[in-house]
């Protein structure tokens, strides 16, 4: 038996017993009880289990826990901040950017990525970037209004 | 489902099943109040005002002596002035959450804030048929709103008697009830306190009308937002009760495939691993998902497969296999369609086509299932809680009283979660294992074994005159359905007909049902007659419609659009179509840029009229427009099911294509507030107008006429 493989989601440490190729996604949301992360696919196809690896969008889905034991995950549980909402968080709510809203944690967590890298993404770039994510509710023009409106918000905050 | 030597026999493969015989349930009064706290409650009985409950598509009627016979609550007024609502109807992300909870604020007169909907729960809300069919708006509203009513009264006639006055001169706002002659108060959770009053709803009561709305017809957020932007809120996919084990259910290779030989030794000795044979049901239950897969993939079956005809015949099949004659119920005529096209100017005759397409919610077909003491309890995301309980009763030979179905606020259905496969899944596994079991299917599984829009053939035969006045219609439609068959446009000579077909496919509702395909075919068929009588395609609609709701809608789309507008590059073109279906309007206008050289289609632009009556919330209202549109696009430009031997060949997101960010043009919807006529829904009819608006577009831009749902799977050269 391998070691048991230790994640770090979202500042804290977790022990998991899951084996160690186990896609992330399954360990965050049977065993850890993250649930905010949504399976939709299990292909990588569709978005709705995004989350962050060492800052950066990756479809848990696709990725076996052995391979982020060294890197810090962030799922969408991990956003809010002492009650406070992550600006993306805030905008999709201000937008109503959301209809089933099954898709909405991925669609986030993607966002929360794209704006890490570039705080002020055309409308164009945000197409591109969210085009992995998958919306069967039709509510593409909101979001790419939150995105918008979330990189205003971070900017005028120095967020 | 059958019984078998005794052993239950699960048919994974099913059309959709019609909701057995209702039978009482048990709620009583006293126990309602035991759930929910002392107050006031407003009950509906057998001879309630849901007159008009719905029916299930392609199922029989539910008639009058099938109308709710058990007592149970409609609305709750607790003791910390706390409002409960209760409906049988589903939240699936069409947000009639915040919607019937501002129906009822408005009504009862209290703020938004206070109050809460429970929603498709078979143990506590009222029966009701299912969320389908563009219903909970025409039904649900004015029914919540006469109970919402009745509540105002009760709380009046308490405070009336409390301070001695006759309760026509008091006053209900702001949650209390005041006497204007004497300027004292109380507040209803005043009112309420310390008793359990329940009155029955009485057929009419005076509701108020859209113009005097204070809280519904204003765009309030979807009540509980905040849960879905955190990853809070807990879809049925996401619970986890304690000793969840999970469940997988081994599938054929192909439909219609039986069981002949299956080696279970392997994983029944896995440990922790519950294996269930039923008939040709095989599943396995199993600590973690992936425990049930490697048990699952340690089952060697063996299928007798039949042979079945593929997507690439069905068309021609469609026809050949049709009814020589269909029932007179499908069919109407008027005048003489021969007369009619012997003295038209122009003759048109063409053949339409529609694919089957899948529903691809992203929350896949889901339940959660646990038995205690006889009793079974299934969590699952579908739009017929009651159905599904019923079945589960049935399957089970269990009383209904013993089964309770609750649908948490599901990831989204579209007409494609009637059925309750996942449920009788999960609940055969849980039975079997002694523990709750949670199936989820895979995304392969719910692009399989679910059930599709079913595809069909459309024939049309029409004549104009020289002016463009209709002269003779004929419409068929083979397989796909009768929705939106009739003709909105004034036209004396007629023929309508649905050939049903033998089912291919299990095929079940869509969002719009065969609406959509039935809009396609006649608004590009009226596209084509306006070409050749070289008229403006608006010009000749308008021509033919008397209705002045649809005729508003064209106008209004017509003004925003800019229509009509010339072409400024190479590639451009527009297009126009319309509808009406479910008492709603619509009109879609179309910008296109085709690239000749490579074939790609591009929609740039779509702009659409909707009026449904009074607006109950317009931001919700705009959500479901502009999303049925975008949905809307997938089946008219790309989505198709492929299918061979029983298989379904593009049973994944990277194979069958769905609307992503890069094809969603930019959108515009203008939404019609018509205060004077009463709300109807509008899940259905925004999605109907689309398809033939961009194909008629595309014609305008490259004179090809496009006659087959999708029109450019491949691009427009290959089409």
């Amino acid at each position: 038996m391998a070691k048991p493989v230790e994640l770090e989601i979202n500042g804290k440490r977790y022990p998991v017993n899951y084996p160690s190729d186990t896609p992330l996604l399954y360990v965050l949301r049977d065993e850890l009880g993250l649930t905010g992360s949504k399976y939709g696919c299990g292909e990588g196809q569709c978005g709705a289990c995004t989350v962050l690896i060492g800052g950066a969008p990756r479809r848990s889905c696709q990725i076996p826990v052995s391979a982020v034991a060294a890197k810090p995950i962030t799922t969408i549980e991990g956003l809010e901040k002492d009650g406070r909402l992550n600006p993306v968080q805030q905008a999709f709510l201000d937008a109503g950017a959301f209809q089933c809203a099954y898709c909405t944690s991925g669609m986030i967590m993607s966002s929360v990525g794209l704006l890490q890298t570039n705080p002020n993404p055309s409308q164009a770039e945000i197409v591109q970037f969210l085009q992995g994510n998958v919306c069967r509710c039709g509510t593409h023009p909101r979001v790419i209004e939150a995105v918008r409106q979330a990189a205003k918000m971070m900017q005028e905050h120095g967020r | 489902m059958s019984n078998v030597e005794g052993k239950l026999f699960i048919e994974p493969e099913r059309y959709e099943f019609s909701a057995g015989p209702f039978h009482q349930f048990e709620l009583a009064r006293r126990d309602f109040f035991k759930i929910l706290g002392a107050g006031i409650a407003i009950f509906a009985i057998a001879k309630d005002a849901l007159g008009a409950q719905e029916t299930a598509p392609g199922s029989r009627a539910f008639h009058n002596e099938e109308l709710p016979k058990e007592i149970s609550a409609w609305l709750h007024v607790g003791e910390d002035g706390s409002i409960t609502g209760f409906t049988g109807k589903a939240e699936i992300g069409q947000n009639i959450r915040t919607a019937l909870a501002q129906t009822i604020a408005d009504e009862l007169r209290v703020p938004f804030e206070s109050v809460r909907m429970v929603t498709a729960d078979t143990a506590l809300t009222p029966f009701d048929a299912g969320t389908f069919g563009s219903r909970t708006t025409p039904t649900i509203t004015p029914q919540l709103r006469r109970v919402a009513a009745a509540a105002r009264d009760l709380l009046v006639g308490v405070a009336a008697k409390e301070w001695n006055v006759a309760p026509a001169g008091l006053v209900a706002a702001d949650a209390k009830v005041t006497d204007p002659a004497s300027g004292r108060s109380l507040k209803y959770a005043e009112l309420a306190r310390g008793k359990t009053l329940a009155q029955n709803l009485p057929a009419e009561d005076p509701i108020t009308p859209a113009t005097q709305w204070t809280i519904a017809g204003k765009a309030i957020p979807k009540v509980d937002a905040r849960a879905f932007v955190t990853g809070k809120h807990q879809y049925t996919t996401d619970l986890r009760p304690a000793g969840l084990l999970y469940g997988r259910v081994l599938r054929p290779p192909s439909f219609g495939a039986t069981l002949t030989s299956c080696d279970d030794n392997a994983a029944k000795a896995m440990t922790g691993v519950v294996v269930v044979r039923d008939g040709d049901f095989v599943g396995v239950a199993a600590p973690s998902a992936h425990e049930a897969q490697r048990a699952l993939d340690a089952i060697h079956a063996q299928w007798k497969e039949v042979p079945q005809i593929s997507s690439k015949e069905i068309f021609s099949y469609l026809k050949q296999n049709a009814a020589a004659k269909s029932e007179d119920r499908f069919r109407k005529q008027e005048g003489s369609v021969e007369e009619g096209l012997a003295g038209a100017a122009h003759q048109l005759d063409a053949t339409y086509t529609v694919a089957y397409i899948a529903h691809a919610p992203l929350e896949p077909r889901a339940a959660v299932a646990q038995w205690a003491d006889g009793k079974l309890t299934v969590w699952t995301g579908t739009q017929r809680p009651f159905a599904n309980r019923d079945e589960l009763a049935d399957v089970f030979h269990i009383p209904e009283s013993s089964v309770r179905v609750i649908v948490p606020d599901t990831g989204s259905a579209y007409g494609g979660k009637h059925t309750s496969d996942a449920a009788l899944e999960a609940a055969r596994l849980a039975r079997a294992a002694g523990r709750p079991v949670k199936v989820v299917w895979t995304r392969e599984e719910e692009f399989t074994w679910a059930y599709f829009r079913p595809a069909g053939v459309i024939e049309v035969k029409s004549g104009i005159a020289s002016d463009g006045a209709l002269t003779a219609w004929e419409f068929h439609n083979y397989h796909s359905g009768t929705s939106g068959v009739d003709t909105p446009y004034v036209v004396a000579n007629r023929r309508t007909e649905y050939h049903p077909v033998p089912l291919i496919l299990r095929s079940g509702s869509y969002r719009g049902l065969a609406a959509t395909a039935n809009h396609f075919a006649r608004e590009t068929h009226m596209d084509a007659l306006a070409r050749a009588a070289n008229m403006d395609p608006l010009e000749l609609r308008m021509k033919n419609l008397s209705d002045p709701r649809l005729r508003a809608v064209l106008e209004t789309a017509a003004k925003s659009f800019g229509w009509p507008r010339k072409k400024t590059q190479e590639g451009q073109g527009f297009g126009v179509a319309c509808g009406c279906e479910k008492g709603s309007y619509v009109a879609t206008f179309a910008e296109v840029a085709v690239d000749k050289t490579s074939g790609t289609v591009r929609v740039v632009r779509l702009v659409e009229a909707f009026e449904c009556g009074a607006i109950i919330n317009p931001d919700g209202l705009r959500n479901q427009v502009v999303g049925a549109m975008i949905q809307g696009l997938g089946g008219a430009l790309f989505e198709a099911i492929e299918f061979e031997n029983g298989r379904i060949k593009n049973p994944h997101f990277a194979s069958y294509r769905v609307p992503r960010f890069r094809d969603v043009p930019e959108i515009e919807a203008v939404l019609l507030d018509r205060k004077d006529i009463p709300s109807a829904g509008a899940g259905e009819t925004p999605i109907m107008a689309v398809a033939p608006a961009i194909g008629n577009a595309i014609f305008d831009a490259t004179g090809i006429r496009l006659n087959n749902l999708p029109m450019v799977p491949n691009g427009l050269r290959s089409a």
